[in-house]
C-alpha cells in the first residue's frame, strides 16, 4: 500500500518530464482553457463590480421612499402632502427643533457625451438639499465647491468627469433651455452617488416646472434597518401609496440588473469550455499514445494500471491548472479596475470598475480544473487498459 | 542446475482473434522448465516466440490450459495479482531496452524498487550493486538516451535483476546490437545464470544467441523440437 503512492508520483513526475516531448500541443491545450477562464473571469469581474458600486451607495442608517410600484427613482413622484404625513411616522431621527431629518430629492434625466464611444447617454441630475450631502457617507468635494442654493450651478461626481467628457470644473453646459455652471466635483468613495450631478432641489423644481413635487426622500433612521415604523404608517393611511426601504436594499435590487451579464458568462465560458475540453481530450490521448510503451513496460515491472490512471489524469490536471492560473492572471492585469459605465436601473449610466476577487479566481481554476478533470478522465483509462504486450511489441 | 521444476506448462492453447479470423499460435502445449535453466527459445519470426514469453511472464493469458509457477496456479491470477507476481519474480530484458528516456541510468534501474519496501538508502545501494555488476557504476548519472545500445541494454539489465528475481525473461536481448556487443551482453547473461543461480529464459532468433544457453528448444507451427546442447 506505502508503494502505490511511490508508484503513482514516480508515473506523475516521470509524465511531467516527458512534456517537451508533447510541448507545442500541451501548450495549445493549455492555452484554451486560460483563454475560457479569462473570457468567464470578465464577465463575472464586470458583474461583480457593478454590484459593489451599488451597493457600496447604501447605507443602512438610511431609508429611500418611493411611490409603490415605480422600481426606481426616476419614475417615483411624491407630493408635499404625503411627504408631510409619512415623516411623521416613527423611528425618524429628529433634529434639536424636533422636526425628522430628511432629504426630499429630484432626480431627472440630462444628456451627456460617452467618452470612449462619443454616443450620448443618459445622465442623473439630481436635485438635492443640505441635509441629504449629510445622508452621503463620504461625501467630499474634491475640487472647486459646494453649489450655492438658488443658483444654476451644479457639482459632478468623479466618475461623470472621467466617463463624460463637458463637466469640466468652470464649464457651462446647457439641460433643456436652462443653463449651468459646473462649481465644484465631488466624491463617494467610490460608490455610484459618483454618476450623478447634483443640484440645489429648489433651483431644479423651478427650473424643470416641478411644482412643489419631489421624486423621492431619504430618512435618517433612529435604527439601522429598522423600517418597521414607517411600513406600519403605510399600511394605516390609504393616503400613502409608498415603497420604503432601506438605501441598502434599494441599492442591492439595483445591482441585479447585471445578474444576465453572469448568466450570460457562464454559458459563453461552458460552450467554449467544450472547445477546450476537445483539445484537451485530444492533448491527453496523444500523451497517452506518446508514452504507450513506457506505460506497457512500467507495468511488466510490476506498477499498476492505478499508476498509469493517475499519471495520466495528473497530468491533464497539471496542463488545466496552469491554463487556469494564466486565465485568471490575464483577467486580473487586463480587466481588473478597469472603468466603463452601463446602464443602470434608472436608465441612466453607472460608472463602475471591473472587480475581481477571490471567490472569482476559485470560479476560474474549478472550471479549469473541471474541463482537466473531464479532459484527462478518459485518456487515463486508455492508459489504464493498456495491454502490458504492447512493451514487447518492435520498433524502437 | 537443480531438479525443481519452476515452470509447467499443462496443456496450453493460444487464440488471436483477428476481424474473423481465428489465429491458433499453441494448441495444447506442454512443457517445463527448471530452476537455474539458461533456455533459449528458437524459431522463426511470427511462430510464437514473444507470445509463449508473454504467457510465462503472466503479461498475457492462454486462451486455455493452465501455467504453474512455483507449484502455484498463475494463469487464473488477476490483473493486480499479477503485477505483483511479475514486480516479485521476473525481470524482463526487451529486444528495444525499454528505458524510461526521461530518467538518468539509476533512475532507470530504480524502478522496480519503488514497488519494494525498500528505504531510499537500501535502494541506492541495490541500484549501486546492479550497476556495478553490468559495469556502468561510473555511468549511474548518464541519460540513457545518450548511451549505445550496448549500454542501454546493461542498464536494461540492471533494472531486471535491481530487486533479485528468481526470473529473467528475454526478448530479442540481442536483437538489435552488433554481434561484439551482443557477445558482451549474452556473457553477462550468461554469468548471471552460472555464478548468481538465476533461471533465464531467452527468445532469440539468432543461432549464435542460443549457443551461450544450456538447452535451446526449437518453436515451429506452435510445437517444439528439443536438442540438447552440451555446455
Ligand atoms: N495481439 C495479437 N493479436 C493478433 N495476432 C497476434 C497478436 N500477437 C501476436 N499475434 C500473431 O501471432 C503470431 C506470433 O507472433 P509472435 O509471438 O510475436 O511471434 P515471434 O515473436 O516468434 O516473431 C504472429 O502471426 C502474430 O501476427
Ligand atoms: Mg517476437
Amino acid at each position: 500500500m506505502t508503494s502505490i503512492f511511490s508508484q503513482i508520483f514516480t508515473v506523475i513526475m516521470m509524465n511531467i518530464r516527458s512534456l517537451p516531448r508533447r510541448l507545442w500541443m500541451s501548450f495549445a491545450a493549455t492555452l484554451a482553457i486560460s483563454v475560457v477562464v479569462a473570457v468567464l473571469l470578465s464577465f463575472l469581474s464586470m458583474s461583480n463590480g457593478f454590484k459593489k458600486t451599488l451597493e457600496g451607495a447604501g447605507s443602512d442608517k438610511t431609508a429611500i421612499i418611493t411611490r409603490s410600484g415605480s422600481k426606481s427613482e426616476l419614475n417615483s413622484v411624491l407630493s408635499k402632502d404625503v411627504i408631510n404625513i409619512i415623516t411623521t411616522a416613527p423611528g425618524i431621527v429628529k433634529n434639536a427643533d424636533g422636526n425628522p431629518i430628511y432629504s426630499a430629492e429630484l432626480y431627472v434625466i440630462v444628456d451627456g457625451i460617452k467618452r470612449t464611444t462619443n454616443t450620448k447617454a443618459n445622465l442623473p441630475l439630481r436635485g438635492i438639499a443640505a441635509v441629504g450631502i449629510d445622508l452621503r457617507s463620504n461625501f467630499e468635494i474634491v475640487e472647486g465647491r459646494m453649489f450655492e442654493p438658488g443658483r444654476n450651478e451644479i457639482i459632478v461626481g468623479t466618475a461623470i468627469l472621467r466617463e463624460f467628457s463637458g463637466f469640466d470644473l468652470g464649464t457651462t453646459v446647457k439641460f433643456g433651455k436652462s443653463e449651468w455652471t459646473v462649481v465644484g466635483i465631488f466624491s463617494t468613495g467610490g460608490s455610484a452617488f459618483e454618476s450623478e450631478l447634483w443640484a440645489d432641489a429648489r433651483t431644479l423644481q423651478s427650473q424643470f416646472r416641478r411644482g412643489n413635487s419631489f421624486q423621492t426622500i431619504r430618512v435618517l433612521l433612529e435604527e439601522p434597518g429598522n423600517i418597521e415604523g414607517m411600513l406600519e404608517a403605510v399600511k394605516q393611511d390609504p393616503r400613502l401609496i409608498l415603497d420604503v426601504q432601506t438605501e441598502i436594499d434599494y441599492f442591492k435590487e439595483q445591482g441585479e440588473a447585471l445578474s444576465g451579464m453572469v448568466n450570460l458568462g457562464w454559458i459563453l465560458s461552458i460552450v467554449m469550455s467544450l472547445g477546450a475540453l476537445a483539445g484537451a481530450l485530444n492533448t491527453m490521448y496523444t500523451s497517452v499514445a506518446d508514452r504507450e510503451r513506457e506505460i506497457a513496460t512500467l507495468r511488466a515491472i510490476g506498477f499498476s494500471n492505478i499508476s498509469a490512471f493517475f499519471g495520466t489524469l495528473a497530468e491533464s490536471l497539471i496542463l488545466s491548472l496552469i491554463g487556469g492560473v494564466i486565465g485568471t492572471l490575464a483577467a486580473y492585469i487586463f480587466m481588473d479596475g478597469l472603468t466603463t459605465s452601463t446602464l443602470g436601473g434608472n436608465f441612466t449610466q453607472v460608472a463602475f470598475s471591473f472587480h475581481m476577487s477571490a471567490d472569482l479566481f476559485k470560479s476560474g481554476l474549478i472550471l479549469a480544473l473541471a474541463i482537466g478533470l473531464i479532459g484527462g478522465f478518459f485518456p487515463a483509462l486508455r492508459a489504464a487498459r493498456l495491454p502490458v504486450v504492447l512493451a514487447f511489441r518492435g520498433g524502437a | 542446475m537443480t531438479d525443481k521444476i519452476l515452470y509447467d506448462l499443462r496443456g496450453v492453447s493460444k487464440e488471436f482473434v483477428k476481424g474473423k479470423e481465428k489465429i491458433t499460435i499453441f494448441d495444447n502445449l506442454n512443457m517445463s522448465i527448471k530452476e537455474g535453466e539458461f533456455l533459449a527459445i528458437m524459431g522463426p519470426s511470427g511462430s510464437g516466440k514473444t507470445t509463449l514469453l508473454n504467457l510465462l511472464g503472466g503479461v498475457d493469458k492462454p486462451t486455455s490450459g493452465e501455467i504453474w509457477f512455483n507449484d502455484s496456479r498463475v494463469d487464473n491470477l488477476s490483473e493486480s495479482q499479477l503485477a505483483k507476481w511479475r514486480a516479485g519474480n521476473i525481470g524482463f530484458i526487451f529486444q528495444f531496452y525499454n528505458l524510461m528516456p526521461m530518467l538518468n541510468a539509476e533512475r532507470n534501474v530504480e524502478l522496480p524498487l519503488l514497488l519494494t519496501n525498500l528505504s531510499s538508502k537500501q535502494r541506492k545501494q541495490s541500484v549501486a550493486t546492479a550497476m556495478e555488476l553490468v559495469g556502468l557504476s561510473d555511468r549511474a548519472k548518464h541519460m540513457t538516451s545518450e548511451m549505445s545500445g550496448g549500454q542501454q541494454q546493461r542498464v536494461a539489465i540492471a533494472r531486471a535483476i535491481v530487486s533479485d528475481p528468481k526470473l529473467i525473461l528475454c526478448d530479442e536481448p540481442t536483437g538489435d546490437l552488433d554481434r561484439k556487443t551482443a557477445d558482451e551482453i549474452l556473457s553477462m547473461l550468461q554469468l548471471l545464470n552460472r555464478d548468481f543461480g538465476k533461471t533465464i529464459l531467452m527468445v532469440t532468433h539468432d543461432p549464435s544467441a542460443a549457443t551461450y544457453a544450456k538447452r535451446t528448444l526449437h518453436l515451429d507451427k506452435g510445437e517444439f523440437v528439443e536438442k540438447e546442447l552440451t555446455t
